[in-house]
């Protein structure tokens, strides 16, 4: 019996029907608001298990023993893994380092990393059975911060690493070291009329997508497994799931689930493993999911970081130099920190012109909890703590930090602090004209005929104050952030697409491994096709790994990368199909062989007009299929002593102002208005590219003034896993978010796009903090903002 | 125990049903009515939202056993809810429309509306947002900002940033309003 919830094809309708450019509807527009859209959790079988993960209760442990005899005897227990049972010497698992164990191995690193694993008939009979397994721990001390890694007795967090990192680090707890270092700062520093300096503090955050880790995982016949999953790379996890499993990657059989958001929380493995492992061992299905407090352990999280900078500049309002130290914390396990080391050091003056920089940014190993990937991945830290410094010297100045920062935009041409010339439109000053330039949110906005609306007004309904003591404050800042991934990753997408005439219409079939993960890939991955080959129908192929895989929906890429597949894909369809049209055609019109041939509305045309045949008569009972890789420019890595290197692909920009109201006196900040203009290059889909810079909008302003996992300094135990205790922005918190899209096309990405899904997440919290800073002329060097932090009470 | 009540205008019967389990847990695991979603299952996101007996609640929070008897609204009974509620029949199937084509077939309007302005991404707050606003918009057909941010203030989205949810409750205020 199959599963219940498989994915089926996605077919957009007639009413809908555009190419790029057009503001089509989500193809499953339909499922999700009807319910019927299957995600990961809904997968249900038959006959199905419950799976249940038995996670560390202390940060820095030996583990002395485990007992499972009395997990085991609970009845509905099917069976009880820990590390001893896993099936191959392949017992660890990683995005680029293959430190984190499938089961913990006689140590734990980190609060919540998984012990063991337990399959029964129903959840409950799972947890009970996990909370009987015995485990004595022997605590060890824990390392939550750079002095205590780096101290001469510190314990390692990882013995006898092996990893291509060990070599250029200064100590084992260090996972990875990047300075970059171009012209002279101190020389430099010598032309300064003003130096400012800042420490910052940026805290944790959480990527809270909505829909839980889950999966199904079901056993196939030919001793191979099938697991339904809601990911953001099914081939990534294929390839970290297969040698641990002792399996070859062919009877790893990966369907993509309904994914609940993933924002880079899902880029490394959760349940996965577990799943396949417990339905390998029992012979049946099993499902995990996790619930909202286990997913506070289930993945990792954006490193917290401690920068430190200093910038100069002359009394006309010239940068000088810049030199930064960017400490990130990465916790027990690497994940994504080295790649988000890169992107903090590189991208860590931010889009302005610097021609003598100082940058070194680490990742540390310590016993918190793991951090890698998320929305914005390196640049966002250091947003935060170079518009902070912008606005501190334009102050020093006497300067409005606007004009300041246009004064000294990077622009096309500009070099990187990598030596590498920003080679495509980087309108980074006419972005901030056009932000500062949208009208105002009216002054007293909380004022109505009927007296004040206290939901207007910081505190809301709490009905703290109807407008005593509230002060209003503006805010600026602007960002840069990378698209695709960097310095020298083999960076390709795949995709196959089909045409054939079916029911007398040409129709074509797309696809991809590309984790939809509600970006509307899907969407765009249709137009692109209507506008390649000149068809209305378009059937979206649910993602899996039957067909080559696609990287990851992460790094603002997927647009660009398996946008790119795709079209080069029907481009490759398109000849074929010409050349079918040429044989079958070809001695009727003299264009067939000297026109340049378009597919347009169902026909073949000339580049003038003229139409030739139609795709049903030349395509006749054939099919055309395609299956291409598709690769951008290349990259090469950041030299490991100077930060030199053509490292990255493309970047993006975009500026926010935030208007924000504070009541002074008990430390309430309402977000009145956050304004965002962005260069999105060519804008394929322009309701999804405005979508997504609200969606990033918000996500930096929970960062600024909300969300923050809190981490015990004493015991490096998690202190708040729940939507109680973090909190993100409701529809109250969030304000309006007027968009302002600019489209300069950059000549080498495909259709001239560019990578949008992050760079709203970088200006967003700057912006805010300069807002709040504005309102009450505090310093305010951490983020987020607390009540306490505006009130002195902290 | 054995918790009988009506879903969706259905009466429905679970067996065997673990005296802890939630409405929703019956309702995804049981029922087979996995729309209502379980983001959190602590009452704090909204994603399970139902009507119980009318009145909107998290189903993550309410115990199997108190809705015995009860009526049970999901969002996989909306349209037809909203359909009975209007007294008519919802506009049906057009050219191409269809469940897998992302355009409605008999939707309720606050449905539609949501498709059209671009309030579904990844679409798991999207169920208990779409019973809380129909739920709204039947108190309140002619919201202004404040009462709809209020009323929706315990839906959670991570995705959107919230402004094409606000869109899509005034289209489909405003969608009611020439309908009446």
């Amino acid at each position: 019996m199959a599963a219940t919830g498989a994915p089926t094809g996605l077919t957009q309708g007639s009413r809908t029907k555009g190419g790029i450019g057009e503001s089509t509807l989500r193809p499953d527009g339909t499922l999700k608001v009807t319910g019927e859209f299957a995600y990961s959790s809904d997968m249900w079988h038959e006959d199905m298990l419950w799976g249940q993960i038995l996670r560390s209760t202390v940060a820095h442990a030996e583990i002395v023993s485990i007992d499972t005899s009395e997990a085991l005897a609970l009845p509905g227990v099917y069976a009880v893994m820990t590390y001893d049972d896993l099936p191959t010497e392949v017992r660890h698992y990683g995005l680029e380092i293959q430190d984190t164990p499938v089961l913990a191995h006689g140590k734990v690193r980190h609060h919540g990393e998984p012990v063991a694993i337990v399959a029964a008939d129903h959840p409950e009979t799972a947890r009970r059975a996990a909370a009987r397994i015995k485990v004595e721990y022997r605590e060890l001390p824990v390392i939550t911060d750079e002095a205590s890694a780096t101290a001469p007795d510190a314990i390692l967090v990882h013995d006898n690493r092996t990893d291509h990192h060990i070599g250029h680090v200064p100590h084992p707890n260090i996972v990875h070291r990047q300075p970059i270092v171009r012209g002279d700062v101190e020389q430099a520093a010598r032309r300064a009329d003003v130096i400012v300096r800042g420490e910052y503090h940026f805290g944790m955050q959480d990527q809270a997508f909505l829909g839980p880790e889950s999966g199904l995982a079901v056993p196939e016949e030919d001793g191979g497994v099938h697991l339904y999953i809601a990911t953001q790379w099914l081939h990534s996890d294929l390839r970290q799931m297969a040698p641990v499993l002792g399996l070859p990657e062919e009877k790893v059989r990966m369907t993509l689930s309904g994914v609940g958001g993933a924002f880079g929380g899902r880029e490394d493995l959760s349940m996965q493993i577990h799943a396949c492992l417990l339905a390998l061992r029992t012979g049946k299905p099993v499902k995990i999911v996790y619930n909202r407090f286990e997913s506070f352990f289930g993945h990792v999280h954006r490193h917290p970081a401690k920068l430190l900078y200093e910038h100069g500049a002359t009394r006309d309002g010239r940068l000088t130099h810049v030199k930064c130290r960017i400490v990130l914390d990465g916790g027990a396990y690497a994940s994504a920190s080295p790649a988000v080391v890169g992107n903090a050091s590189s991208l860590g003056v931010g889009p302005y012109v610097v021609d003598d920089v100082d940058i070194e940014a680490v990742a540390l190993y310590t016993n918190n909890p793991p951090c890698g990937a998320m929305r914005g991945f390196g640049a966002v830290q250091a947003c935060f703590a170079y518009e902070a410094q912008m606005d501190k010297v334009a102050r020093e100045l006497g300067m409005d930090p606007v004009e300041f920062r246009q004064l000294n935009a990077m622009e096309q041409g500009t070099l990187m602090p990598t030596g590498q010339p920003v080679d495509s439109p980087a309108p980074v000053a006419e972005l901030l004209r056009r932000v500062k330039a949208m009208p105002m949110p009216p002054e007293r906005q909380w004022e109505s005929s009927e007296g004040a609306d206290v939901r207007q007004l910081p505190g809301g309904l709490s009905n703290t104050t109807h407008g005593e003591g509230v002060v209003r404050g503006v805010g600026y800042a602007v960002g840069i952030k990378n698209v695709g991934f960097s310095e020298g990753f083999d960076d390709y997408s795949t995709a196959r697409v089909r045409m054939e005439a079916v029911g007398g219409e040409p129709v074509a079939t797309v696809h991809t491994a590309m984790a939809e993960v509600g970006q509307g890939g899907v969407t765009v991955h249709a137009q692109i096709a209507r506008t390649e080959l000149g068809v209305a129908r378009v059937t979206i192929h649910p993602a899996d790994t039957r067909v080559g895989s696609a990287g990851s929906t992460s790094a603002s890429r997927q647009t660009y990368v398996t946008g790119g597949a795709v079209k080069n894909a029907c481009e490759l369809v398109r000849e074929k199909v010409l050349e079918i049209g040429r044989r079958k055609f070809g001695s009727y019109h003299p264009a067939w062989a000297n026109a340049e041939l378009l597919l347009e509305s169902g026909k073949v045309v000339t580049d003038g007009g003229e139409a030739l045949a139609d795709l049903v008569d030349v395509l006749g009972d054939e099919a055309v299929e395609v299956e291409a890789e598709w690769r951008h420019r290349p990259t090469e890595p950041f030299d490991l002593r100077t930060g030199q290197g053509n490292g990255h692909v493309q970047y993006s920009f975009a500026a926010h102002r935030a208007v924000v109201e504070v009541d002074t006196e008990l430390g309430l900040v309402k977000v009145v208005e956050l304004a965002c203009a962005q260069d999105v290059g060519k804008a394929l889909n322009p309701l999804s590219v405005v979508g997504q810079i609200q969606g990033g909008t918000t996500q930096g302003l929970g960062i600024a003034v909300m969300e923050e996992i809190v981490v015990d300094p004493v015991t490096a135990k998690v202190k708040n896993p729940s939507f109680t205790d973090y909190l993100i922005p409701t529809i109250l918190d969030t304000p309006t978010i007027p968009v302002d899209v600019l489209e300069l096309a950059d000549d080498h990405a495909p259709y001239g796009l560019r990578g949008i899904g992050e760079a709203p997440t970088l200006s967003s919290t700057p912006a805010v903090l300069a807002a709040i800073r504005d309102a009450t002329g505090l310093e305010l060097n951490r983020t987020p903002v607390r009540p306490e932090h505006l009130t002195g009470t902290a | 125990m054995r918790v009988s009540f009506t879903v969706n205008g259905r009466p429905q019967q679970a067996d065997d049903v673990w005296e802890g389990e939630s409405l929703l847990y019956v309702l995804r695991e049981r029922l087979g009515l996995p729309g209502s979603k379980n983001a959190c299952e602590q009452g704090e996101c909204g994603s399970c939202t139902v009507r119980l007996d009318g009145v909107p609640v998290c189903s993550c929070l309410v115990a199997a056993g108190q809705a015995e008897g009860s009526e049970v609204i999901t969002v996989e009974g909306l349209a037809e809810y909203a359909r009975q509620r209007s007294g008519d029949a919802l506009p049906g199937a057009a050219d191409g429309a269809g469940p897998h084509t992302g355009e409605g077939a008999g939707l309720a309007p606050v449905q539609q509306a949501f498709i059209d302005a671009g309030a579904v991404q990844c679409g798991f707050c999207t169920p208990g947002l779409l019973v809380a606003a129909d739920e709204m918009l039947e108190r309140n057909p002619d919201p202004s900002d404040a009462d709809i941010r209020e009323a929706l203030s315990g839906n959670l989205c991570r995705c959107t940033g919230y402004e094409k949810i606000m869109d899509a409750v005034r289209l489909a205020a405003a969608r009611q309003a020439e309908g009446a």
